[in-house]
């Protein structure tokens, strides 16, 4: 009897321990999924009735778009609606806040072939597709990062937003905290925020600066480049990759930084 | 030994299972602060991305530190009160609530759900020794008398006071003037929705190449509101329409919302009007000389205007005109109506009562005009007491007006000034649970309505109905009525849980048996 008594309580115990346990929320974890192979031919035909990029740059404003593109990175999923980074050869899309299930935001994965159906959007001059809705399709394809070093500070830029970029030879530049003083990265645009928020810091080249972003719900805290840029001193020289993102001017949302080679 | 053994680790088994839903006792008043008690307290605080706003919470956390050295406060900052209000309902089922916290009213009703959460702070206000104006406190905090009424009033759900107001501001109209004369108006000092609809639309012409005449740029948004819940529920009020009563039925979906999304819908979709959520920030526009009339928070009036201390834009874009301030446009300006809003603060309720006094000490400390004055001077929020507002220094402040363009920046100045003329024509809706819902589906009919006209959708009653339909189904509203008050059905337990529940009786009644089978033996023992 004793044997049985000590061993349901063992069992109540465990089970116990079971009920405490946090279910674990990964919706922070923004850990890129592994990155597929490049295939070798990929189909970037469009369906009838699907813009080319050429036809989606030239849409206004509130039209209705359809595209076909690839996923490159995942910004957000929150209350069912999502937010990514996409490209296919012709050009990138933004998408904001596009309905999707938890479930369905799982198999955005790296490189995943979708069509979007939308509007086309501008918030301060970012140019988004809004209001969207998705479909899964076959394909996969991932972009080379393009180099857009020499392109910084010119008019022909904007023509490459959202695209994955790179930036080669960037000096990082101080930005002025709270108190005036010169510092290499703030937490938020204005250092008003803490660890864990956006950071942002000044890159210069040939003389102008720019301000690039972590975004913290792409790359978080616990994210190399997030660390990477909290380690950055002024007067490093650094290349980067990431979405060329627009808030007003050009503000990429960078996703690595290394030392310059 | 062994028995007594077993029973300690089945209490304990007993105990960390239930810790995640752990309910607190109703507070009870102590009758001393025990000041050798160590005590942390956090403080989830909102501000507006602002520095200042940051190192004055954490001043009168160090401040109060001195007064109560017992008493640690530990700063969560948060710059959203939506994600404050997500953080306190996770940590509510968690039993990890902070001890004080930044909130509006609408967000206690639903805090409210979880018994025991904030606490009732209506005894608290009145102790003699620790309520407002106490005789114990160690600081000179305000007495109940000293706090705006209209302002203390908006934290009481039912009869009872859950927060204490620690900012207040509305809305205001921040103006292009210079543009706006330009075009040949001159700007009442009421405005009306007529007059700003008949200026917006007229900002509206373009020359032969593209261009907006008023400012002779490609981008020209005459009319951005930031806040289109406040949007909605202002109009409403001004119209003396339903939108809410106090018992929780939903009165929006009538005729008179139908007629001010027309509006909404004919002004949006000739681009006369716009909201946040589809083009970005009122004051950015503005600043560029894109904008005519910018509704933003009067708590945002430092980024307003281009000689603004605070900027979202590149200096080359910012353009030079004069900014003026008025109330947001009426429909009847002999009785003008404006939504109050700011921060509150409310308490959680914790096991240990000390921990609970010590966090509503730190609430009233909030209070102090150091700390009253100092925050209203970021931005365009005025003090909730009279003891602050009357005080010498925050008049000084005024009288500064324009002498400088970031302590004394003139449009920060006079939003301040604006709501201070109109505290009396301020109101706030109705709390309850599910409030907060109804607030969000009152803005997302004005930002549905302003994209469907943007998009050449057909904006009808029949568009209207189906969308009055996804606002009730989307934000529940049609479930407000039963879940008021209530905790609500949770549904079946998990399977784990019955499973949990099942072994705990069998291990009771083996323990209760085996102590019956060794009662009966050492009886049997004891009559042999």
């Amino acid at each position: 009897m004793k044997k049985i008594l000590v061993l349901l309580l063992a069992l109540v115990m465990v089970m116990s321990l079971a009920a405490c346990g946090k279910k674990d929320d990964d919706k922070n974890d923004n850990k890129n999924e592994t990155t597929p192979a490049v295939e070798d031919k990929i189909d970037f035909s469009k369906s009838e009735g699907v813009m080319t990029y050429a036809q989606y740059d030239a849409a206004n404003v509130d039209d209705p778009v359809t595209v076909e593109t690839f996923v490159q990175d995942k910004q957000s999923w929150w209350d069912n609606k999502a937010t990514i980074y996409t490209q296919d050869n012709e050009g990138a899309y933004f998408i904001y806040e596009m309905q999707c299930s938890e479930a369905d935001y799982a198999k955005l994965v790296k490189g995943q072939k979708i069509r979007v159906k939308g509007f086309k959007a501008d918030f301060q001059g970012e140019k988004e597709i809004a209001d969207a809705t998705f479909e899964i399709l076959d394909g996969n394809y991932v972009a080379p990062a393009t180099d857009v070093t020499n392109l910084l500070g010119t008019d022909d830029l904007v023509k490459y937003q959202n695209r994955y970029a790179e930036f080669k030879g960037m000096t990082v530049a101080a930005s002025k905290d709270a108190d005036g003083n010169d510092v290499a990265f703030l937490y938020k645009w204005n250092g008003s925020g803490e660890d864990g928020d956006d950071l942002y810091f000044n890159v210069e080249l040939n003389g102008s600066v720019y301000t690039f972003t972590v975004e913290s719900y792409l790359c978080g805290k616990d994210t190399e480049v997030y660390k990477a840029v909290k380690e950055l001193k002024v007067g490093d020289k650094v290349d980067l990759t990431g979405y060329l993102y627009w808030y007003d001017t050009v503000n990429p949302h960078i996703i690595s930084v290394t030392a310059a080679k | 030994m062994k028995k007594k053994l077993l029973l300690i680790v089945f209490m304990f088994c007993l105990l960390t299972g239930c810790h995640g839903s752990k309910q607190n006792s109703t507070f009870e008043i102590p009758d001393e602060f025990d000041e050798s008690e160590k005590i942390e307290i956090t403080f989830w605080a909102k501000n507006d991305t602002n520095v200042t706003q940051s190192r004055i919470y954490e001043k009168a956390a160090s401040d109060f530190n001195i007064l109560y050295p017992n008493v640690k406060v530990n700063i969560r900052l948060y710059t959203d009160y939506g994600k404050i209000y997500n953080d306190v309902i996770t940590n509510i089922s968690t039993g990890t609530t902070p001890n004080v916290c930044i909130t509006y009213p609408d967000h206690i009703a639903t805090y409210l759900t979880g018994n025991g959460t904030v606490v009732d702070i209506s005894a608290l206000m009145k102790d003699e020794k620790y309520g407002l104006g106490g005789s114990e406190l160690k600081f000179d905090g305000p007495t109940e008398s000293e706090i705006v009424p209209s302002f203390l009033n908006e934290c009481r759900i039912g009869e009872n006071y859950y927060a204490l107001p620690f900012m207040r501001s509305t809305e205001a109209c921040y103006i292009n003037k210079t543009y706006v004369e330009a075009m040949g108006y001159e700007i009442p000092d009421i405005l009306t929705w007529d007059f700003i609809w008949e200026v917006s639309e007229a900002a509206t012409a373009k020359d032969a190449d593209g261009n907006y005449l008023v400012n002779g740029q490609k981008t020209m948004i005459p009319f951005i509101y930031k806040s289109t819940d406040n949007m909605m529920i202002s109009m409403l009020k001004q119209l003396n329409a339903g939108y809410s009563d106090d018992s929780g039925n939903i009165l929006i979906f009538n005729d008179t919302t139908k007629e001010i999304l027309r509006a909404v819908a004919k002004h949006a979709g000739s681009y006369a009007f716009s909201t946040f959520k589809i083009s970005s920030y009122p004051g950015n526009f503005l600043n560029a000389g894109q904008c005519l009339f910018a509704i933003d928070s009067t708590a945002g009036a430092s980024w307003m205007g281009s000689k603004a201390p605070l900027s979202d834009i590149s200096e080359d874009k910012i353009v030079d005109f004069e900014t003026i301030v008025r109330s947001i446009p009426q429909y009847d300006t002999a009785h003008p109506q404006m939504i109050s809003q700011g921060p509150s603060v409310c308490i959680f309720n914790k096991q240990d009562p000390q921990v609970v006094l010590a966090s509503w000490l730190f609430a009233q400390f909030l209070l102090t005009n150091e700390t009253q004055i100092a925050y209203s001077e970021t931005e365009g929020y005025i003090p909730v007491t009279t003891k602050a507002g009357d005080s010498a220094e925050y008049q000084e402040y005024l009288a500064g007006c324009g002498s400088d363009n970031d302590l004394h920046y003139d449009v920060k100045i006079r939003a301040a000034e604006m709501l201070m003329a109109n505290k009396e024509n301020t109101f706030v809706t109705p709390v309850f649970n599910g409030s907060a819902s109804l607030r969000d589906a009152a803005g997302q009919l004005i930002e549905n309505t302003a994209k469907a006209a943007r998009r050449k959708q057909t904006v009808d009653d029949k568009f209207f109905d189906a969308m009055f339909d996804d606002m009730v189904s989307l934000y529940h509203l049609d479930q407000i009525s039963a879940t008021t008050g209530n905790s609500g059905d949770l549904g079946p337990l998990p399977g784990p849980a019955k499973a949990l529940i099942v072994a705990l009786i069998i291990a009771w009644i083996g323990i209760i048996g085996f102590n019956l089978k060794d009662i009966i033996k050492k009886r049997k023992a004891q009559k042999q």
